[in-house]
């Protein structure tokens, strides 16, 4: 987050999303995040079948108020560890600006998060 | 129809399978442009390969970080270099610092008076020379009076483990090279069925044998992939990595999967076949019925590579669309649709345990592998690509037993007379036959056993009786090798060797597609060692020619010398892929002897399968209603109304072990079963009701999850628990309680007629609420005095620390 003056997020192509839990496991181990606390949680919205054979089942996860965008690794042209390790390879971190153009193309379910540590100072 | 073109072989007198001749090609690809160790930020950063413990089926590329002063663990990242999985990693992976510091984990080898198998206060600390002399001239003596064969050697599932075990008990004398598992009946059954028809292995083309992955110009994604009887996202079975998966459908293949459940993938599947569990090969006979009937599989590579087309297609015609969809539960349109995405091509098959946990998986393996083959997909770009152990390095499956023992002593492996397993490749033991025997004795007694990497009484053990553990009280000299004290070691064994864990130790891996060095970061714990390390050291005591070099470093250069490379040349290459090449069978790589063709008898794959009849087996694919159905068994269904299914994994945990890892427990803290809601409502069950799952044979506890993604008519329930927190001695449900909570207290052990096969998906049972008095584990807290004297605690990373 060299420039604090604008916002940096994490997009994330929910369309794959497996719900994994590798982002929440890497998060814990890098930031020591007490059990039962989370820096990213993944929320499920499902599995319910709303017509036959039609399946509501969508993995998200959300970084909370203890994300740090990975600051120190982002410091050093490392990619935060939850974007590096996520299974299904479908996280990316960069400056929202960059983010919400790549999204506007978007062929599959996105959701762009700007958490509090990349709001705009 | 089938044209057979003259090849001709040398005849083959053993009718044995063996595929492990493979000549590579002379290129080979490398990650050597890379440096194998550096430093950064006061911490040195080694890459490696995380091929166990704890385990896996993968060894996914890692970074391992260690403190450059001190030289201790730090952390482990995934290696974005490495082509395997670009720097992805699971949970279970990224929490290995939890293993490596767990207070748990074992130290120091130990010993305990056979008389005293249970108790947890009777261990005794030894040394390694100790040790290795005790079960040297323990198993020696055995030998001696009862020879080799009475003792086994057994292992789990593969990681780095079978090879070396089997090389093990062959230097020692012993041809017992075995696991637990009723029916042997995991991935084992599905080689052996591939290497009987095809003469090899054949695997889903996700790119992984290709260094450069999707990128390669000569690989194309599957149209269609089909994942049958799997959650690979989770499993990652056999070398595969689930999400690769979801890699191709990112590049547009289609998703059809057969499975009861609506997994992940399932949900997202352009097809999901909700198929009633054990019927897998009555789809696959009516796929196969309707890709011929209507013509759509692929003539050309029917009438030049295979053998016996017509009388596969006759096989196939009693299977019509109404019948199979009676049988299966599924639509006929979808039997069809399925047809025609099988018939399209390339399609990728991930198939999966749910085949080989079937009396009859043998023919339903056969059934569905057929589909394959008839539609042309063997080793095309994108299809089902046939493969081997590059540089024919033995870390995946097992040396050649006619290495070390005559014909006439092979036949005293357990279990020889299934012809099947003995003949297929595979050169195990019959799992239950070798329980029936450590138990009765008969038609000679085990007298010894060498547990490694394995917790069978957790794992394995299909059975209310809880005959392995019986069987294993029942030898003279139980030794186990571990990382934790497991159920199986604190009932059964009297020494104990400490495992360490893959950040800690030197090693080779290799499933299939590329070999790489494990490279140690770090120091072990305690007096830890790896069990190559243990092997080899024991091995040498038996046999130098079997265990050859002066070093281990010497021995891992033994097992990759056709690379022709050393070991430390192979860790400064980090990876080494053998040039992959399509249509291998066009060209006489596919054989020992260079010929065009497959390496089967016919030199055709066998859709007729001579080797089958030879075994006494049906040479075609065929349904058989599960003995224990709803369709077979009327009257007992209407006291046991749900067909159950079990063994479904939780990305938290590797089968029975990761129970003792805080960070991954917490997101999975007890064993459950699905239940669909509507059954659920019926029985007046609550999501996390504490209940028994019961079936004709015996019942277990665990906690409802109540989930539409299940039929109402199927249970699946959870396997391999034991609670490392709870009492290590057996206070009236097994040490750690693993019986407690375990689902194989509600299954037989039983075996299909090839000696492969079990019942773990496809059984019956009831299901209703615990009484308050029947909820377990409530003595599961950690016991007050956790340092008596002579506990096994005494020995484990928290008794040093505190020491």
């Amino acid at each position: 987050m060299a420039d604090t003056k604008e916002a940096y997020g994490l997009l994330i192509n929910y369309e794959y999303c497996t719900g994994c839990k590798s982002c929440e496991m890497a998060c814990s181990v890098e930031h020591d995040i007490p059990i039962g606390e989370f820096g990213i949680k993944m929320v499920e919205v499902g599995p319910w079948e709303y017509a036959p054979k039609k399946w509501q089942n969508d993995c998200v996860p959300i970084p909370t108020d203890q994300c740090n965008l990975c600051a120190e690794r982002v410091a050093k042209d490392k990619k935060p560890t939850c974007v590096k390790h996520c299974q299904a390879d479908v996280m990316e971190y960069g400056r929202v600006a960059d983010l919400a153009q790549r999204m506007a193309a978007a062929a599959t379910k996105y959701v762009l998060f700007v958490p509090k540590a990349g709001t705009a100072k | 129809m089938t044209q057979k073109i003259d090849i001709p072989h040398e005849s083959d007198e053993s009718k044995e399978v063996r595929p492990t001749f493979f000549n590579e090609p002379p290129v080979m690809y490398t990650g050597g442009d890379l440096p194998w160790q550096w430093e950064e930020d006061g911490m040195v950063c080694t890459r490696s390969a995380a091929w166990s413990a704890p385990g896996c089926h993968d060894g996914c590329g890692v970074v391992i970080y260690t403190d450059k002063e001190t030289g201790k663990f730090i952390k482990v990242e995934g290696d974005e270099e490495n082509p395997y999985y670009q720097g992805r990693l699971c949970s279970r992976c990224l929490d290995v610092a939890e293993a490596v510091f767990n207070p748990d984990r074992l130290l120091y080898p130990m010993k305990r008076d056979p008389k005293k198998r249970g108790d947890a206060d009777a261990w005794e600390r030894i040394t390694w020379d100790e040790a290795y002399d005790m079960i040297f001239d323990t198993f020696n003596a055995i030998r001696e009076e009862h020879g080799g064969k009475s003792v086994i050697f057994a292992s789990g599932t593969g990681r780095v483990t079978p090879p070396i075990n089997a090389r093990l008990g062959y230097a020692f004398g012993s041809i017992q090279y075995s696991y637990f598992l009723s029916g042997n009946a995991c991935y084992v059954p599905r080689v052996a069925a591939s290497n009987t028809i095809i003469g090899c292995y054949t695997c889903p083309d996700f790119s992984m044998q290709f260094p450069d992955r999707y990128d390669n110009p000569a690989w194309v994604a599957p149209k269609n992939i089909f994942v049958w009887g799997n959650n690979p996202l989770i499993a990652n079975a056999d070398g595969n990595l689930g999400h690769w998966v979801v890699d191709c459908m990112k590049r547009g293949s289609k998703l059809i999967v057969v499975d009861p459940r609506c997994t992940w993938l399932a949900s997202k599947a352009d097809l999901w076949l909700q198929i009633r569990p054990g019927t897998d090969s009555m789809l696959a006979l009516a796929m196969g019925n309707y890709i011929i009937e209507n013509d759509l599989y692929d003539h050309d590579f029917v009438d030049r590579w295979c053998y016996g087309f017509d009388e596969y297609a006759e096989a196939c015609k009693p299977y019509d669309l109404g019948w199979a969809s009676e049988v299966t539960w599924l639509p006929k349109e979808e039997i069809i649709q399925a047809a025609k995405y099988m018939a399209e091509k390339p399609t990728a098959v991930q198939w999966g345990l749910a085949l080989d946990m079937n009396l009859q998986c043998i023919t339903a393996s056969q059934a569905v592998c057929n589909l394959w083959c008839i539609t042309g997909q063997i080793d095309i770009p994108g299809g089902m690509i046939t493969v081997h152990d590059p540089y024919n390095t033995e870390v995946w499956l097992p040396p050649d037993p006619k290495e070390v023992f005559t014909p006439e002593e092979e036949k005293e492996r357990i279990g020889s007379t299934y012809q099947m397993i003995t003949n297929s490749g595979m050169v195990q033991c019959q799992a239950d036959s070798m329980i029936d025997q450590l138990v009765t004795g008969r038609p000679f007694k085990i007298h010894g056993a060498w547990i490694q990497s394995t917790n069978p009484l957790a794992c394995c053990g299909q059975d209310p009786k809880r005959r392995i553990e019986v069987g294993l009280k029942n030898c003279d000299f139980v030794v186990g090798v571990d990382c934790f004290m497991t159920p199986t070691l604190m009932a059964c064994c009297d020494v104990v060797l400490p495992l360490c864990f893959y950040p800690e130790r030197e090693g080779l891996r290799s499933v299939w597609y590329y070999i790489q060095n494990t490279n140690k970061a770090c120091e072990p714990m305690g007096e830890s060692k790896d069990d190559f390390q243990i092997n080899w050291e024991l091995g040498r005591r038996w046999n130098k020619d079997l265990w050859p070099g002066d070093t281990l470093e010497d021995y891992f250069s033994y097992l990759i010398q056709e690379a022709g490379i050393t070991y430390d040349e192979s860790r400064k290459m980090n990876w080494i892929y053998p040039e992959f090449h399509y249509r291998k069978y066009e060209t006489g790589e596919q054989r020992p002897d260079g010929q065009v063709g497959f390496n089967t008898m016919t030199g055709r794959i066998e859709l007729y399968s001579l080797l089958l009849q030879q075994w006494g087996q049906k040479p075609l694919p065929y349904y058989a209603e599960p003995p224990m159905s709803p369709v077979s068994q009327p009257e007992l269904a209407e006291e046991f109304p749900f067909i159950l299914t079990t063994g479904a994994r939780h990305y938290e945990f590797f089968h029975s072990e990761h129970r003792q890892m805080p960070r991954l427990r917490a997101k999975h803290p007890v064993p459950w079963f699905d239940i669909n809601p509507e059954a659920a409502l019926e029985l007046g069950i609550e999501d996390g009701d504490w209940c028994w799952v019961e079936s004709p044979v015996g019942r277990a506890r665990l906690t409802a999850h109540v989930t539409p993604i299940i039929d109402a008519r199927v249970i699946q329930a959870d396997h391999g628990w034991w609670f490392p927190e709870a009492e290590a001695e057996d206070v009236g449900e097994g040490c750690f309680a693993t019986y407690a909570t375990n689902i194989n207290m509600a299954l037989p052990s039983k075996c299909g007629d090839t000696g492969f096969g079990d019942q773990c998906k496809c059984f019956l049972c009831k299901v209703y609420p615990c009484t308050p008095e029947e909820i377990p584990l409530k003595a599961a807290e950690i016991p007050q005095d956790r340092f008596a004297d002579g506990s096994f605690r005494n020995y484990t990373y928290e008794a040093k620390m505190e020491a």
